[in-house]
């Protein structure tokens, strides 16, 4: 009795596993941060679900432990995700550290080209080495630094008035940087509506990468370079330039005079709060919170204005975000994967992708006529996508995102040194870094 | 059957093995109940050690393939000629001193007040000790709201008791307060945890001492110092070597609470570690400063243990 009962548990365990493994043959799982347009994912996924018959299933980490968690996945060789929308930064590793499978001959099979999309976004989001044609991601969400800010307030007749009398000029959508950092000291400490309202929520944090994303809007638009441009991280005189200081200084002052008090950590949630709650009149953030703005109770609609990120002196550029989608090379799933890859890459997909709340970086998508009145916000996101630089995405950019961190924090926030003992400081790190990886 | 419980469990032991056991040496036994502990140390505290010691040696980074080389003291002499080692480690020593501090002057006067007896005295002890049974990440996260210059209780709690405005200062933004910040956290959440030791050294000193000084004539104040604190400076002592282990490798606290920052003003020894460790992929520098942090604390653990067992002979 006791003989048979074990071996039909043995046989219910049998089977209960070898259903399970088939069941995993027939699923992805697609891994990426927890936010909105995550969301959006999900549902656009069921048409693919229901085309392939193919189970999908979705991890998605929070922001500040999303490169922690997925870097880690990767670098143990784990086999969670089969698919990765890994930030831009990460190409290079994964790339040289075999990762992520290189799609050129998958593409070419299917017909799939980069000159469908954005070319940016293609630098950013698929190419290592940058500037060569291999191909480790399909560009699958852009996204980029922009402004938004509070129209009802810039369009107080009141307001505009002692704007204008106070710098001259009037008080608009800010036609460069240094009017940028006059409106919000104009709006720092001013009670509106019974409430002490504040200039700007700006990029500040330190334990990831947010204020590296803040403060190269104002680095690059100041003449800050990564390296020379003929001599690849040859990087005294252009990480530490005239125009880079300045642009340092620029953030610190805006920091200092226009930002509301406590706003010393803050990264895209902290930024998002302060402008829906009410307190701050401009908000720096990534374009991807514009449809989430434009919906809110109490500051979306007429309320808001959307802009690409002013001029400086030497330029106008943005922090590119977003992402690209990748086949992580561990899988067992490759042919599931890139069968994914192949339908998401589909123009009515992309098309669907962007009104369910993604943001397609095809060109066919984004330049449809009429796309740019669509949304209150597509201007300026096609204003902003035109101008955008990213941070390094060699395979040490953690190495080269830390210091940056950390002197940057310690310059802005903190006030310790100048912005050139910062920047100095900076090139040698930076500096080190590449004599480690052997490329100096 | 025999009613006998020791009778009935030798019944019910089978032959075989109560037959094979009787066949080994009491050295055989003994070895036998131990050597699956001995293995598992091994397998998760010595082998990882001796390995790391390993790594430490050389320049392996955890996420390249390719093959790493052997650098010697090269790291070693890194990591102590870096400013920015010596930075946290000085973060590491101003957040060690002043949590045991507070937490030894705080947790005794508590312990000592709990331990007179007076209606309400368990429901007391049970409010003090409720911030320890927290998570550290929790409370990490709550104090930065309430560190909040704009909505802080805690700013509002010093407006009111200074006339400072509240929003003129920032906890968790300033470089000048934010290794206080993470104190204060710190010494909220773990007073009563030296508060329970005290306690249990305090209710340890039988009342007829305190009978018997009472009889010679001793002051409240001498009894105190001459009975209370001797007696109970060996459960002090002991507090502050757990606190002070803990806090040696104090993470998730402070990176709730200030991420490292500003700047590098926070950033602990072990905030430091792992981003060399695990987000520059240093393995082999970060194993180098993981030996040179264990060798601090084993020598100085081990320097207050004595210290510790001389007290106890006294």
């Amino acid at each position: 009795m006791k003989a048979s009962k074990l071996l039909m548990a043995t046989a219910l365990t049998a089977v209960t596993a070898a259903g399970a493994s088939s069941a995993s043959a027939e699923s992805l799982t697609l891994c990426w941060a927890a936010w909105d347009p995550a969301n959006a994912l999900v549902e656009l996924s069921k048409d693919f679900e229901a085309e392939s018959g193919i189970d999908m299933e979705f991890e998605f980490v929070p922001w500040p432990n999303f490169a922690d968690r997925m870097l880690n996945e990767l670098n143990s060789g784990g086999k969670l995700c089969d698919l990765l929308i890994g930030d831009s930064q990460w190409i290079g590793g994964a790339a040289e550290n075999g990762n992520y499978v290189k799609l050129n001959d998958f593409f070419d099979a299917e017909g799939i080209t980069m000159d469908d999309f954005i070319p940016a976004t293609v630098t950013g989001y698929a190419e290592w080495p940058k500037g060569t044609p291999n191909y480790w991601a399909l560009p699958a969400y852009a996204d980029v630094v922009g402004w938004t800010y509070r129209r009802d307030w810039f369009e107080n007749a009141d307001l505009q008035a002692e704007f204008k009398g106070k710098y001259g000029y009037d008080l608009g959508v800010p036609a460069s940087l240094d009017i940028l950092k006059d409106i919000a000291e104009f709006f720092q400490g001013r009670e509106i509506d019974g409430k002490t309202v504040y200039g700007a929520a700006i990029y500040t944090e330190r334990g990831s990468e947010g204020i590296t994303m803040g403060v190269t809007n104002a680095l690059y638009n100041y003449g800050f370079e990564y390296q020379n441009p003929d001599k690849p991280y040859d990087l005294e005189g252009y990480v530490n330039s005239e125009g880079a200081v300045a642009g340092l200084e620029f953030y610190k002052d805006l920091y200092d005079a226009g930002t509301p008090p406590g706003s010393s950590n803050w990264y895209m949630g902290d930024t998002i709060d302060a402008y829906k709650s009410g307190q701050v009149a401009l908000q720096m953030n990534f374009a991807f919170i514009w449809p989430g703005v434009n919906a809110d109770p109490n500051v979306g609609g007429d309320r808001t204005g959307y802009f690409a990120n002013p001029p400086g002196p030497a330029g106008q550029f943005a922090q590119l975000g977003g992402q690209g989608i990748s086949v992580v090379a561990n899988t067992d799933n490759m042919d599931g994967a890139l069968a994914y890859i192949k339908w998401f890459a589909q123009g009515d997909v992309q098309d669907q992708w962007t009104e369910m709340g993604g943001a397609s970086a095809m060109s066919s998508v984004v330049n449809a006529p009429g796309f740019a009145g669509e949304q209150p916000y597509n201007q300026a996101f096609l204003d902003s996508m035109a101008i955008v630089k990213d941070f390094w995405a060699e395979p040490s950019y953690a190495s080269l995102l830390l210091p940056m961190q950390e002197l940057v924090h310690g310059y802005v926030i903190a006030g310790q040194g100048t912005a050139q003992e910062a920047l100095d400081s900076l090139v040698s790190e930076w500096t080190e870094v590449f004599e480690d990886e052997g490329l100096l | 059957m025999s009613g006998n419980p020791i009778d009935r469990v030798a019944e019910a032991t089978p032959p075989t093995f109560a037959s094979r056991v009787r066949g080994l040496s009491d050295r055989t036994i003994a070895w036998l109940f131990v050597g699956p502990s001995i293995v598992l140390l091994l397998a998760v505290n010595i082998f990882p050690l001796i390995w790391t010691i390993n790594l430490s040696f050389t320049n392996f980074k955890a996420n390249r393939l390719r093959d790493a080389e052997y650098i010697w003291f090269q790291n070693y002499q890194r990591i102590l000629t870096d400013t920015g080692t010596w930075e946290s480690m000085q973060a590491t020593a101003h957040f060690l001193f002043w949590t045991i501090f507070f937490q030894v002057l705080i947790g005794f006067a508590l312990a000592y007040l709990i331990n007179k007896k007076f209606k309400g005295n368990d429901m007391w002890t049970t409010i003090i000790v409720l911030p320890m049974m927290l998570s550290p990440a929790v409370v990490g996260n709550f104090w930065t709201f309430l560190y909040q210059p704009q909505i802080g209780l805690f700013n509002y709690v010093v407006e009111f008791l200074t006339g400072i405005e509240a929003s003129s200062f920032s906890m968790i933004g300033s470089v000048n307060l934010a290794p206080w910040s993470i104190v204060i956290v710190d010494t909220w959440m773990w007073t009563p945890f030296v508060m329970l030791i005290c306690l249990a050294g305090l209710r340890s000193i039988p009342d007829s001492i305190y009978e018997a000084a009472e009889c010679d004539r001793a002051s409240k104040w001498r009894q105190f110092w001459t009975l209370t604190i001797p007696m109970v400076l060996p459960f002090l002592m002991l507090a502050v070597l757990f606190r002070g282990i803990e806090n040696f490798k104090m993470f998730d606290l402070v990176v709730q609470l200030t991420g490292g920052g500003p700047g590098s003003i926070t950033t602990l020894t072990s905030i430091d570690l792992k981003r060399e460790a695990f987000e520059k992929w240093r393995t082999g520098y970060a194993s180098a400063y993981a030996v040179i942090l264990f060798v601090t604390v084993f020598g100085l653990a081990s320097i207050y243990v004595k210290a510790l067992n001389k007290v106890k002979e006294r």
